[in-house]
């Protein structure tokens, strides 16, 4: 119930704010807009228990993507800027074009029978919560195995400790770990004769090195020139 | 089950990424068209999530989309430069006076 009510709001307010930011003729209003929409796709991200990620668009989309946008409006800004506008026609057209596009993914969405697919999905069953589930069943075995008080006693411990934290939706140390090579969520539970299930750290180096490049070409390319006036070279 | 669907989370998505197409096709603004590409990849990531949470996708979902949310972060920062040189060619931020290939 409260889940619903939440993601109405959240939905609501990102489809909006995403509407606002196609609707409005102002540079710095779309700004605005996009910042509530992309907040609420983060909101989003929280109730489908993905902590990491609803934090990460957090902290890098609106506090970051956004804010490089609002100082590109800046340094672009001219008088021409406020009075760009589109003919009507091109709005309709715009508008009518989009219309048609939603209509199709929402018909392309609604005539699938997603849980006839999952059912048929390959290789592992254990979504990212249920790894919890499993360590859950390790500390619980390790408290009807262990055979002195002493070992009961701090099996037990840590097993109520372990449920009272467990909430889903922690998905840090399994990110963290496939990043480093390792699937937590697929190779605890396998038989001993098969292939590990491959981590995410080639693709972490690969996006490492990108991040690199980028922020080298975008210097580049930024960087101080002379002025140019119009009509003559520029040394791009 | 009680919670939320699958479909409304994709519909959802698919409302993100429409705008957003809808901005890059439309705006003048180069700026504008920047914002719209942010909320395409905002509409595939939702998607990912979405998976992750309801299919068996699992953790390949939402590692996936921390790939998406770098990348274009990233992206972002190398298409401001180029419309800051834009801006510096053109003295002006729309994108129709550019249509002409030389200088």
């Amino acid at each position: 119930m409260t889940e619903q009510l939440l993601f109405w709001v959240f939905a609501i307010l990102s489809c909006g704010g995403a509407v606002a930011v196609v609707a409005n003729q102002n540079v710095v209003r779309m700004a605005f807009w996009l910042v509530v929409s992309l907040g609420s796709v983060a909101a989003l991200f929280f109730l489908l228990h993905a902590d990491f990620i609803g934090a990460a668009q957090l902290l890098i989309y609106v506090g970051g993507t956004v804010v490089l946008l609002v100082f590109g409006v800046m340094l672009t800004a001219s008088g021409h800027t406020i009075r760009i506008q589109a003919s009507s026609a091109e709005t309709l057209l715009g508008a009518g074009v989009g219309l048609l596009l939603l209509c199709v993914l929402v018909f392309a969405v609604g005539g699938v029978d997603w849980v006839a697919i999952s059912g048929r999905m390959p290789a592992t069953d254990m979504s990212a919560e249920s790894a919890d589930d499993l360590m859950g069943r390790n500390l619980q075995e390790r408290v009807t195995n262990s055979r002195t008080p002493q070992a009961t006693a701090a099996a037990s411990d840590s097993q109520s400790r372990f449920e009272a934290r467990r909430q889903s939706g922690r998905t840090v140390r399994q990110l963290g770990l496939s990043f480093f090579g390792l699937r937590p969520d697929r190779n605890l539970n396998q038989s001993a004769g098969e292939a590990l299930a491959p981590g995410f750290l080639l693709p972490f180096e690969i996006v490492s090195i990108h991040l690199l490049v980028v922020l080298i070409g975008a210097a580049y390319l930024a960087r101080a020139k002379r002025r140019v006036t119009s009509g003559s070279g520029t040394d791009l | 089950m009680d919670s939320v669907g699958l479909e409304a989370y994709l519909i959802v998505a698919a409302i993100l990424f429409v705008c957003g197409v809808v901005c890059m096709a439309t705006k003048r603004n180069g700026i504008g068209v920047l914002m719209g590409v942010e909320l395409v990849l905002n509409g595939a990531n939702v998607n990912f999530v979405a998976f992750s949470r309801y299919t068996p996708l699992g953790l390949d979902g939402q590692a996936t989309a921390l790939f998406v949310i770098v990348l274009a972060a990233a992206e972002a920062a190398v298409a401001l430069a180029i419309a800051l040189n834009y801006y510096n060619n053109y003295q002006t931020i729309d994108v129709d006076r550019g249509n002409e290939l030389q200088g």
